[in-house]
């Protein structure tokens, strides 16, 4: 309850933020060359001016700045995140519809990343510069250096064109219409390679982390008493070192939550998922400034989301965090 | 100081790393000698696989332009934007940071507030953001990659600056009678900028990651010969020529390996006490 | 070498070799001892003597690249030196158990205290959960905690620094080990809390028959639980036999020295005080409020509660407490460091509580700190000269002109005046706390507060820097405040008195007499608590 409580007040103090956010690019917006009438425009083909003015007119874009931006907050306090004229539909529909393909997307890179980085991370400080720690660490070194986009390329060259074993991209197989356990193998073999690229770059962050902060914790004086206590070296790094050693990473995850949304903008383009990365990627091109507002909305919230539940986790982990609430 | 030197050069990572980055910086200078025409410009035949003609090292691409005088090129595009970008991402980072961890108080809420707000919007999502806005030319790039990077470095600065100021010889200071401004640029910053340095490195691997996946979507400068240019162009002759993906690909990954690789090296010749492990 | 009776462990030509780029070869160098079951032997020496490395090494926790390189250690017939670590790891906790200076960072902060006492039952023996949960309420009680059932539940940081130790005790006594291994159990805690923990040792080791090897740096411990003692010198025994002999009639120079250096809690005789007051406290106080939000749930700290006190020209205030007391926060007060909520600080006129921060920066010169921490109080970046030549060159004074009186300053402070273009960590703790101090003077102060100013030396040192002290008084006219737990120390320096409790001063007065006849009862419960019976209390005053 208590937990719930802290990370609830956190919760809450985010706000402000969220605000501080959409008031920030809404202002930035402005400086955008073209508007949603432009936009529009060129995708009816061209009008008049007089035209141009109706529907300027309509959504409110003659309206002084800070109005609009009135305007904007007032509709996104009633979840009214505006009309998409590219898609034809109103931005909340749009967006729903690709929210699915991203959060599978993030939620398997995360588990891969986590699960993969806090093993290599164990084995790696276990045998600390002998040759598995050495073999973890350089590969730790070249999946941080390698660009995503590029890794994702080269999985398809090897797994798709070649051995033909993955498919190449999209989320599901469009030709066969498949329902239940069928579609469900689909989606996850279309995801592995999307999953193994986004992943990369963070499993070799939390691989190193979680390096370090067992090496760190290992060193720290409970582990001499824990040793002194007669425990084998096994136990001793599960039940002492490894809770310990996860804090750092814990913590990390929240703050990267916003990087690895970022990084499913690049992921979904490779394998072109129907995902919000691939959204905001087609936004921009096609200057739908509402949509790409909605994004950034969508973004910060799921990242404030993510936010949360790792405080709560990190509040069961810790049970000092708990006196200072 | 000699000693950092000394134990930064007693690890064979580190070295390799520093011969590593030379290369890329050496190829960067003489771009210009060894190719002297425009990289983007028509030279042969297009799709020239590797190795198979001797004009042409590295082969073509699909508009019949040298690959190899591509990355020649692209090494000074990635170097300049990662250089430039770590610039202004660390001054900011280090202003911001400095007066939030020196002051406390409501200083520190409001410029923490800010932080936490370039971290919750999704860094590239803000990149994508600022080059609708602003469009994608070499600057606008490099200064947008600039402002995504700085909140790390910021909270880098402020955790130092938070521990130091608490510490007793910046008391000790204070109680010189030493002013603010003093304290902060004599005593705290000497004390706090090494491991800003290092994270520097860090900063500096990801603006070059950053701009190369930018490129890659086509929102970068397309009139510079970028790998991540060409790495988009390849894309299109995936099937059969992937070497016009891959080569400049393997560029990316050997650059952000040799900063890597440097800031660890400095980063233990800077911290000695970690050394040990 | 004294011999033992029926020895449960025997130490014989121990060494232990330190990994290269050490200051030397050896921690150890075959060091021999022996402990028989039933007594309390004290190792005792300064920082750097080896006396850690050898309870590490019985144990043969040693870290990373320092290792045994020679001798035995035998202990029920077995030699541990050589012992394979599965058979150290059935020693380690049954046999043979440990506790450690810090108890905070000795327990682990994300497991119960019942969990972790526990597990030494979970690993030694088959008993039942019910069995193991019944067996740690009887040590929490055994260990005199209160409610132990609570205490099991309670996490580590829940606990107060006593109790944690307790639940240490508890810990290693588990198993009914033979023998108990005490690294500095006491060095982290109040002077109170250290009497009490003392006195449970004392009384598990009686009731238990527990052999007890014990490690200190402080004779007043050695005096107070100790059957036999062992004094350490740079990784050699220099010394050992039954405590009455050594303290009493100590061979080794080294001991003789070390023993010499250990303050007597009897003041010397008053000097006579000026009437000119200097520095008047009236009624300060301070007030922490924290961890609210938006007025609800606000923690209020009463920090120091109206302190009023008077410092007369020329004399040494000692202001001493237990921590939490807020002597420190006091300290901080006086020299704006901290700004007070309430009442006067007057120096020579000047109401200091009321200056603003432009006005402090200007005054300050008239009253300078000298900090507790060596290592932590000098800039690591700067030169030892340009320390001491910071403060005068900011109020003005030209460069060279601040760099010859820095070099003046060395050599009054015992410093050769040559060190100034060496970097701080080329100097030792004492050096350090030199440099610290001529960096005070170098403005000129009319008053000096020392915080805790000589707390991390070692005793012989902490003696050379006392000694220091009182001649510069002497020379330069100082006014002191003195911060200091150590009652020891202030008994030796201080010409007034005053005693904090909870922000509190409850007594205050000539040294002399606040020591000599204490009548509030903390502190009489204070200079009771000091360890070392007749050996810190009768002797002799050191005559500086």
């Amino acid at each position: 309850m208590r937990i719930l409580s802290l990370a609830g007040r956190r919760l809450a103090a985010s706000i402000p933020t969220l605000f501080l956010i959409l008031i920030g690019v809404f202002l930035l917006l402005q400086f955008a060359p073209g508007d949603t009438v432009d936009a529009m425009m060129a995708q009816m083909g061209g009008g008049d001016a007089a035209t141009a003015r109706e529907l300027r007119k309509f959504y409110g874009l003659d309206l002084s700045i800070p109005m609009q931006l009135g305007n904007y907050l007032w509709r996104l306090i009633r979840l009214d995140l505006g009309f998409s004229s590219i898609y034809g539909k109103p931005v909340a529909t749009v967006i729903l519809e690709r929210l699915p393909p991203t959060i599978l997307l993030m939620t398997a890179s995360l588990s891969f990343a986590f699960f993969f980085g806090l093993l290599l991370g164990v084995i790696a400080a276990r045998g600390v510069n002998k040759w598995p720690d050495t073999l973890i660490s350089t590969l730790g070194l070249v999946f941080y250096a390698t660009p995503s986009f590029w890794f994702g390329l080269m999985a398809i060259v090897v797994f798709s064109i070649y051995l033909q074993w993955l498919p190449a991209g999209g989320f599901e197989d469009i030709g066969a219409v498949q329902t239940g356990f069928g579609r469900t193998i689909d989606i996850a073999l279309h995801l592995i390679l999307p999953t193994l690229t986004l992943g990369l770059i963070f499993l070799a962050i939390y691989l190193r982390i979680m390096r370090a902060s067992m090496l760190e914790v290992l060193n720290l004086d409970f582990v001499r008493t824990a040793r002194a206590k007669g425990l084998d070296e096994t136990r001793v790094v599960v039940k002492h070192v490894l809770r310990n050693a996860l804090l750092p990473m814990v913590t990390l995850i929240g703050l990267q939550a916003g990087t690895m949304l970022g990084g499913s903008v690049v992921v979904e383009s490779v394998f072109s998922l129907p995902g919000l990365g691939r959204l905001a990627y087609e936004s921009v091109v096609q200057r739908d400034l509402n949509t790409l507002l909605g994004i950034v909305f969508v973004s910060a919230l799921l990242v404030i989301l993510v936010n949360f539940l790792v405080d709560l986790l990190y509040a069961r982990l810790d049970p000092r965090i708990q006196a200072e609430a | 100081m000699m000693d950092a030197v000394k134990r930064y050069f007693r690890s064979p990572a580190a070295v390799v790393g520093l011969l590593l980055l030379l290369v890329v910086i050496v190829m960067a200078i003489t771009a210009s000698w060894i190719y002297p025409r425009d990289p983007l410009a028509l030279a042969g035949r297009p799709l020239i696989w590797p190795f198979s003609n001797p004009r042409f090292l590295l082969g073509t691409d699909n508009s019949g332009r040298d690959i190899a005088a591509q990355i020649f090129y692209g090494a000074r595009i990635s170097l300049l934007i990662g250089g430039v970008a770590t610039v202004i991402a660390v001054v900011i980072g280090v202003l911001i940071g400095a007066f939030a961890g020196y002051y406390g108080g409501w200083v520190d809420t409001v410029l923490m507030r800010i932080t936490e707000a370039f971290q919750t919007l999704p860094n590239f999502v803000l990149l994508l953001v600022l080059v609708a806005v602003f469009g994608s030319t070499i600057t606008t790039v490099t200064v947008a990659v600039g402002i995504v990077s700085w909140p790390a470095p910021a909270r880098l600065t402020r955790a130092e600056f938070m521990s130091l100021r608490s510490r007793e010889f910046v008391q000790a200071g204070r109680t010189l009678g030493m002013k603010d401004i003093q304290l902060i640029l004599g005593e705290i910053l000497p004390n706090a900028l090494p491991p800003v340095i290092v994270y520097a490195s860090v900063v500096m691997a990801l603006s070059i990651l950053l701009e190369s996946a930018l490129a890659f979507l086509r929102l970068s400068d397309p009139n510079v010969a970028s790998w991540g240019n060409l790495i988009g162009l390849g894309r299109d002759v995936l099937r059969v020529q992937w070497y016009v993906s891959a080569i400049p690909g393997i560029a990316i990954l050997l650059t952000v390996l040799a900063v890597s690789l440097v800031g660890q090296g400095l980063n233990d010749a800077l911290n000695p006490r970690l050394k040990s492990r | 070498m004294s011999a033992v009776d029926n020895p449960i462990l025997t130490i014989d030509g121990l060494s232990v070799k330190l990994p290269k780029g050490a200051d030397r070869s050896h921690a150890l160098n075959g060091v021999s001892m022996a402990i028989s079951a039933d007594e309390i032997v004290c190792v005792v020496g300064e920082s750097g003597s080896g006396k850690s490395v050898m309870a590490n090494a019985i144990m043969r926790l040693l870290p990373g690249e320092v290792a045994i390189d020679g001798g035995r250690v035998l202990f029920e017939g077995k030699d541990l030196a050589s012992a394979s670590n599965t058979e150290m790891r059935k020693v380690r906790g049954a046999g043979i158990a440990m506790i450690f200076q810090e108890p905070m960072t000795a327990l682990n902060p994300l497991r119960t205290i019942g969990d972790q006492i526990g597990e030494m039952f979970e690993i030694h023996t088959e008993l039942s959960k019910t069995e193991i949960k019944a067996r740690v309420l009887g040590l929490l009680q055994d260990v005199h905690i209160p409610d132990p059932v609570q205490a099991a539940r309670a996490y580590p940081h829940e606990l107060s620094g006593g109790q944690r130790q307790r639940a240490m005790i508890a810990m290693a006594l588990a198993l009914d080990p033979r023998l108990l291994i005490a690294d500095e159990p006491t060095t982290a805690l109040d002077v109170t809390t250290q009497a009490q923990i003392l006195k449970l040792i004392k009384e598990l080791q009686s009731r238990r028959n527990t052999a007890v090897l014990f490690i200190t740096h402080d004779f007043g411990v050695v005096a107070e639980i100790a059957d036999r003692v062992v004094v350490m010198q740079h990784g050699n025994v220099v010394e050992q036999g039954a405590v009455k002999d050594v303290l009493t009639n100590p061979q080794h120079p080294y001991t003789q020295q070390l023993i010499a250096a250990v303050p007597p809690l009897t003041a010397p005789p008053p000097r006579a005080l000026s009437d000119d007051i200097i520095l008047t406290l009236d009624n300060v106080s301070k007030t922490y409020r924290n961890g609210g939000f938006l007025g609800r749930g606000v923690r209020v700290t009463h920090a120091v509660k109206s302190v009023s006190l008077k410092l007369p020209r020329g004399a040494t205030l000692g202001i001493v407490g237990e921590s939490g007391s807020g002597k420190s926060t006091l300290a901080r007060c006086i020299i704006r460091l901290i700004d007070p909520d309430g009442g006067a600080i007057v120096l020579e006129g000047k109401d200091w509580a009321k200056l603003t921060r432009d006005e402090v920066r200007r005054e300050t010169k008239h009253i300078q700190m000298v900090f507790q921490d060596p290592f932590a109080s000098l800039n690591p970046r700067r030169k030892a000269g340009d320390l001491v030549a910071q403060g005068p060159i900011v109020h003005g004074t030209p460069r060279a002109q601040a760099v010859a009186q820095a070099k003046e300053l060395f050599r009054l402070v015992g410093l050769d005046p040559s060190a100034i273009d060496r970097f701080p960590h080329e100097f030792s703790g004492g050096q350090r706390q030199r440099i610290g101090l001529a960096r005070a003077l170098a403005l000129k102060p009319d008053v000096l507060v020392a915080d805790e100013a000589v707390s991390a030396l070692d005793v012989s040192v902490q003696a050379q820097v006392l000694k220091m002290l009182h001649e510069l008084r002497e020379r330069l006219g100082l006014s002191i405040v003195f911060i200091t737990h150590d009652l020891r120390v202030a008994a030796q320096i201080c010409d007034l008195v005053a005693v904090m409790k909870d922000g509190e001063v409850v007594e205050h007065g000539l040294a002399g007499e606040v020591f000599g006849n204490p009548q509030h009862a903390y502190t009489q419960a204070l200079l009771a608590s000091i360890p070392g019976g007749d050996f810190a209390r009768s002797r002799k005053p050191v005559t500086v």
